[in-house]
């Protein structure tokens, strides 16, 4: 399958991130488009188009957008999530810092669509390179009258907010998105009330990912077939997939929902020398892995599915035969303990057991028991958290020992470094063939 | 020291949300651009502005990982450990800093002048292993490299991010985040061959389908 720049179709224009240059390529040309029709064909646009968030869940954009109720009275407001704080994803990033401007226009055309006239951008503090970038988006935007009172001469007025959290990857879950920029400490709300009824302020609010709103500016420009003739059924358009781990190329390769990971792999320069896959991960480390036996399928969210895992982030890490299963597990779940919010005590209490006792497997100490353990712990959180985080936490070591169980069974008496030279996975030059110290 | 200059912009962020709270995160940013961590001084301010209670400050202040409680010095470093940076190197990166500064996770060298941390995945696993300086990206670190970077920063050298403008100090860019925004949007690389990878591919295949057309 052909590789499909869209979002990141100019990003080798050294000016795209300004507005004459994002102009250039035919930028804002949908958003004159939207302002001329009514709100709610736009809905129906994105509705017919597909478009499955990005954000992780793949939930329908669109159908998102129609619960917000209409004519209730109340301000609504668009929040994007630009939190990106799941490892492995890293692709909301260098949309925001490569192409502001496409995330500024869809910003403007869903508020136009949802009637909200107040967004907020709500990126991750770590990231002051994407933060300027949205910021200077943002303001070119408002001096070209594209943002601020009657816009464009329609009637609709928009004020937008870039926000720049703290640190926090539970900030990413979206309703702890909503406390965090309410000025609470990020801890994830009871659904329902879902936030299209009651979110920011309590107000009818939608909360999407960069990459959806990037897409919304490509849609409503070129329209439902256009869109739709890419990916499948059930997964139309493109993503932008960010390839990472022992390949050759690691980067950003924008391709139709529907690619596989070999021809992904391909496009990356396949692995390293001397390296094959051992395991990748399709979307995220709160997304179960994959093996090579599942290189062939389609990267499509029910192909995902089908295997056991999900699409989430579509952000695939790819890990050669020198890494260690259990030292990778046993690093995501330190990861799940320093994140969970201490909210729940499935999720705040559990993922602190786990990984004590997955520690003791990564230093070789491990027993057969306490695979066991293991097991039972994982049960205990899984669908018993207050929100997903605590899924999350619960996912890597059963989706590892569905394939690796004999490299647990090998931590019982020999540790992860012994097993696997940690040397042999680093990438620096020579560090695989030579072995060396550096 | 919190001015009075300080407390007129915390006034300013808090106006730009339907609701003041919402600036709390934005103004302890601002206060650790003032003071270098956030400070008994600092919270009180931001109680005063939004009219709530000190308590409820510290109370978001202790839940986010950005904010400290005693003085980072000149340049905030972090060295990304999560799985795909750690197992690519990140580890050997981590050591090897943790040594030169003499530090220990969370906290200052041995001078002062730095603060070491382990961070968590940074969104930018493309370009593992990650280092960040006052959280601006340093990407595809080595050991040596990282130790070279921060010997720079010590001997006060022009350093520059990989992806981003000329380092200044972590009270800069705290302030950069307190805005959410500064005046370097036009600096510095934004887009790298890694963030070109598959444009070029796509830009051959274009090429090359246009070759077999013509023919
Ligand atoms: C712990 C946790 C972290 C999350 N982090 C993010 C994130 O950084 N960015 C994001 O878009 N969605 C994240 N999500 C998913 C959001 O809750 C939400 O589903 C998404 O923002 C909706 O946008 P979309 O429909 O456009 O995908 C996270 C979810 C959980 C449970
Ligand atoms: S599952 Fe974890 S992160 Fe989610 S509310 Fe419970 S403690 Fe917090
Ligand atoms: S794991 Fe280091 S940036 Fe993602």
């Amino acid at each position: 399958m052909k590789l499909t720049p869209v979002i990141t179709e100019f990003w080798d224009d050294p000016k795209l991130y300004t507005l004459d240059g994002y102009r250039s390529h035919g930028g804002y040309q949908a958003l004159a488009k939207a302002l001329k029709t009514d709100p709610d064909s736009i809905i129906t646009t994105v509705k017919d188009s597909g478009l499955r968030g990005r954000g992780g869940a793949g939930f329908p954009t669109g159908l998102k957008w129609s619960f917000v109720p209409q004519n209730d009275g109340k301000p609504h407001y668009l929040v994007v999530n630009a939190d990106e704080s799941e490892p492995g994803a890293c692709k909301d990033i260098p949309i925001m810092m490569a192409n502001p401007h496409a995330l500024v226009e869809g910003v403007i055309i869903t508020s136009y669509a949802i009637r909200a006239n107040h967004a907020f951008i709500y990126i991750r503090g770590e990231v002051p390179q994407a933060i300027r970038k949205v910021a200077y988006a943002v303001a070119q935007a408002r001096e070209a009258g594209l943002i601020g009172k009657n816009i464009q001469g329609s009637g609709f007025d928009l004020e937008v907010t870039v926000h720049a959290g703290a640190g926090a990857y539970i900030c990413g879950e979206e309703t702890a998105l909503l406390d965090s920029l309410e000025g609470f400490r990020g801890q994830p709300r009871l659904k329902p009330p879902f936030p299209a009824v009651a979110g920011l302020y309590a107000s009818p609010t939608v909360i999407n990912n960069v990459e959806t709103i990037a897409n919304i500016p490509y849609i409503i420009d070129r329209g439902v077939d256009w869109f739709r003739q890419f990916g499948t059924e059930k997964s139309p358009g493109f993503k932008v997939f960010a390839v990472s781990g022992h390949v050759k190329r690691p980067g950003i390769y924008e391709a139709p929902l529907g690619i596989t990971m070999r021809e992904l792999l391909d496009y990356a320069g396949g692995l390293r020398d001397g390296s094959e896959v051992k395991f990748w991960i399709p979307g995220g480390s709160s997304v179960p892995m994959l093996t090579a036996e599942h290189l062939d399928l389609p990267l499509t969210y029910e192909s995902m599915a089908e295997a056991g895992t999900m699409l989430g982030t579509g952000t695939p890490m790819v890990f050669d035969q020198t890494v260690s299963v259990v030292k990778a597990v046993t690093r995501w779940l330190e990861f799940y303990k320093h994140e969970s919010c201490g909210k729940c005590t499935p999720c705040r209490e559990g993922t602190y057991w786990i990984t004590g006792v997955l520690e003791k497997f990564e230093h070789g100490h491990g027993t057969v028991g306490e695979m066991e353990t293991l097991h039972t712990l994982c049960g205990q959180i899984a669908g018993r958290s207050f929100c997903a985080l605590g899924d999350a936490a619960a996912t890597p070591y059963p989706g590892a020992m569905k394939y690796f169980a004999n490299e647990f069974t090998a931590a019982t008496h020999t540790s992860a470094d012994e097993q696997f030279d940690p040397i042999k996975s680093y990438v620096f030059a020579g560090a695989v063939t030579t072995g060396a110290s550096t | 020291m919190i001015t009075d200059a300080m407390r007129a912009e915390m006034r300013d962020l808090a106006d730009r949300y339907p609701s003041s709270r919402s600036a709390l995160l934005p103004m302890l940013h601002m206060v650790q651009s003032s003071d270098d961590q956030v400070t008994q001084e600092g919270i009180a301010a931001c109680a005063e502005v939004l009219g709530i209670t000190e308590a409820e400050v510290t109370a978001v202040a202790t839940f986010y990982t950005m904010y400290k409680f005693s003085p980072v010095g000149k340049h905030h470093i972090g060295v990304c450990i999560n799985t795909l940076c750690g197992l690519l190197g990140g580890d050997a990166v981590y050591a090897k800093v943790a040594e030169r500064l003499g530090a220990t996770h969370n906290g200052p060298s041995a001078d002062g002048n730095f603060w070491l941390e382990r961070i968590e995945c940074q969104a930018a696993c493309t370009h593992a292993p990650v280092m960040t300086v006052d959280w601006e990206f340093m990407d595809d670190v080595t050991p040596q490299s990282a130790v070279d970077i921060i010997d720079r920063l010590a001997a006060g050298e022009e350093v520059w991010s990989t992806r981003g403008p000329k380092i200044r100090d972590f009270q800069a860019t705290e302030r950069t985040l307190g805005l959410a925004s500064d005046e370097l949007a036009t600096e510095g690389n934004c887009v790298d061959e890694k963030m070109l990878a598959g444009l070029i591919v796509a830009r051959q295949q274009a090429r090359e389908q246009r070759g077999s057309d013509n023919s």
